[in-house]
């Protein structure tokens, strides 16, 4: 029988990573995600696996970097100016083809911006923050159930691809609390041996790995671009994943991804309760983005209203989808409702609620 | 004499482990006998099947190219962070960085220092030529005072620059560290007593004693703008002044 616990999203990133098999955590403290570090350095000690508390972020993702070559599952957490930091290494990762998992709990930027909510890293997250054209997949839950699943996709995806592999949840999805089923997922499949790891000559048969970087490894610029847009394009057609609700006979789609899409469902249930056919599209995959897929339920409906909360980015890859075939509108951060208790710091906080989209899908009906 | 009267014994040659792959350094650059030094280390102490390496940013870069066992380029300054996660993954490993002065000192100082913070145990190896080379001879760290570079070309101004970079000392003065030494490979006598500092520092490793730093002053003749053999007077005349050569530390627990 399969295990259900009641934990949060970040309990539920841990706990997926244990299941995953990774055997190394590299983390430094930023809020909203200490908990993920605090977890990871209590449980992965008792299990016989690594915990390392880096210097900076750029230290956390080095050390991925190395234990990714080593031919180990490893991962860290980070929250988004420690994400900024990490640019440099994820790209270095993205050249070496090394599979590694970084979960990215945005809050809001930007700079320093706040602690706590926020989903101002999409731009960021999605076309890639560090130099070189690469692509890294980006899975966005909506819940602590999809925490625990999409961390253990995540590191079957990376392997399967030598690639980064994000999750990108937010302050909401990593404190909210609900039941999870401890299912371990893709512990069957069968993945592509690590036969390039830096182990020791010994553990390989003999085999030396000596990697001085793709260019060297493809022959030039050329074959190595070439190489990894056959990649991405081979993810793009393999790995699209999506959810609609409600759409068969909406008259309004929402777009709304993470916490937004959890406020945006709300929404819709309650636009339904009201006899207003409303639907929702959520992408999964932020990348590769499921284009195709939302550009024919958007036709079919014939209006979109995205939510996010950010000034407006999921919004730019919505509009590129429907190519203009379909009004689409924006409920983005200045549709959250913020406590005005507590001045300046009172305003830190603050989400868009399930009826203030209610009310913009009203002005839209 | 006829020929078949000569005894013929091979007293000394290519390393085991050094690679088929030429040396791509300038004439006169002390990379590729500190290359050979390492080779031969590893290969006397038999660890080039568990061996991993980290060659830094910089001149070191294509040494997974030359040498016989795991080794991986690293982004700039990196190395002893990636270094970390691969020894603690693989606790069995030797796992050593090879890192340039402004690698290790400038940019990968405060990756450097951590890893000793947090007592690794790991074998660096510091290549102090005192200019970027790869870049073309601007000024490094260990640039010594009133030296010209490319970017002090009126000479290495303390008001401005600040002070040559002594790591063999700083590490030295961490509680995470059990050797740390700078040697010269600018003589036959220097070669044999780097070998030694390096023999000891793997061993430090391999015991699981602790981190093991050994320091190489290198001749960089290009960007110095001397001849290979001035570059070897002015590493014992200069360089070797401003930093002496010697065991800086060498204890046998923590």
């Amino acid at each position: 029988m399969v295990e259900r616990v009641l934990i949060e999203g970040s309990e539920a990133i841990c706990r997926g990573a244990i299941h995953a098999g990774c055997t190394g955590f590299f983390g430094y403290p930023i809020t909203p995600q200490n908990e993920i570090p605090e977890f990871m350095s209590r449980e992965f000690p008792r299990l016989g696996r690594v915990f390392v508390q880096s210097e900076s972020e750029a230290g956390s993702i080095y050390m991925v970097y190395g234990g990714a070559l080593a031919g180990e599952r490893v991962m860290t957490s980070t929250s988004s100016p420690g994400f900024s930091l990490m640019q440099e290494g994820i790209s270095f990762i993205s050249e070496a083809e090394v599979p590694a998992v970084v979960v990215e709990v945005t809050r809001m930027g930007p700079g320093i911006g706040t602690t706590q909510q926020g989903q101002t890293d999409y731009r960021q997250v999605t076309k890639g923050g560090g130099h070189g054209a690469y692509r890294c997949i980006v899975l966005a839950p909506y819940s602590p159930q999809e925490c625990f699943d999409f961390v253990q996709l995540a590191f079957h995806l990376a392997d399967k691809y030598r690639i980064v592999a994000l999750v990108l949840a937010d302050f909401i999805i990593c404190h909210m609390t609900e039941p999870v089923e401890l299912k371990p997922l893709y512990s069957d499949e069968v993945l592509p041996e690590k036969d390039w790891a830096l182990k020791g000559k010994d553990k390989k048969n003999g085999k030396r790995t000596g990697n001085v970087g793709a260019m060297f490894r493809y022959g030039g610029p050329v074959e190595v671009h070439q190489h990894l847009s056959q990649k991405y394009q081979n993810i793009t057609d393999s790995e699209l994943r999506y959810q609609t609700y409600k759409t068969e006979d909406a008259e309004l789609l929402l777009v709304a991804y993470g916490s937004s899409g959890r406020a945006a469902r709300g929404a819709v249930n309650m636009a339904r309760s009201e006899g207003l056919k409303v639907g929702l599209f959520r992408p999964i995959t932020l990348w590769p983005f499921p284009e195709e897929a939302l550009r024919q339920t958007a036709c079919q409906v014939g209006e979109v209203l995205v939510v996010e909360d950010s000034p407006g980015e999921l919004v730019e890859d919505v509009k590129y989808a429907v190519l203009g075939n379909v009004p689409v509108h924006l409920l983005g951060i200045w549709g959250r409702h913020t406590p005005k208790v507590g001045g300046a710091l009172g305003g830190a906080s603050g989400l868009i609620y399930p009826e203030k989209i209610l009310q913009e899908v009203k002005s839209l009906i | 004499m006829k020929e078949d009267s000569i005894t013929k014994e091979k007293v000394y040659g290519k390393p085991k482990l050094r690679t088929a792959i030429p040396l791509m350094h300038c004439p006169g650059c002390h990379y590729g006998i500190i290359v050979r030094l390492i080779c031969e280390v590893i290969e006397e102490l038999g660890i080039e099947g568990k061996a991993i390496g980290l060659a830094g940013v910089g001149c070191s870069f294509p040494w997974p190219m030359y040498i016989d066992v795991d080794l991986t380029s690293c982004p700039h300054g990196r190395a002893p962070a990636m270094a970390t996660a691969i020894k603690r993954l693989h606790p069995e490993a030797i796992v050593f960085t090879c890192q340039g002065d402004g690698d290790l000192g400038a940019i990968g100082l405060g990756c450097f220092m951590n890893s000793l913070l947090r007592g690794e145990k790991l074998t660096t190896i510091f290549l102090n030529n005192a200019v970027y080379g790869t870049t073309g001879g601007q000024m490094a760290p260990t640039t010594l005072l009133e030296m010209r570079t490319t970017t002090t070309p009126y000479g290495r101004d303390t008001k401005t620059t600040g002070f040559p970079f002594h790591a063999s000392e700083l590490a030295a003065t961490m509680k995470g560290i059990v050797y740390s030494a700078r040697c010269a490979v600018n003589s036959p006598a220097n070669f044999q007593r780097a070998k030694k500092a390096l023999t000891i520092a793997f061993q430090k490793q391999i015991d699981g004693i602790g981190y093991g730093f050994v320091e190489f002053l290198s001749a960089c003749p290009p960007n110095w703008g001397l001849t290979p053999i001035d570059s070897l007077k002015f590493i014992s005349e200069k360089m070797i002044t401003e930093y002496p050569l010697g065991e800086f530390k060498n204890v046998e627990s923590i």
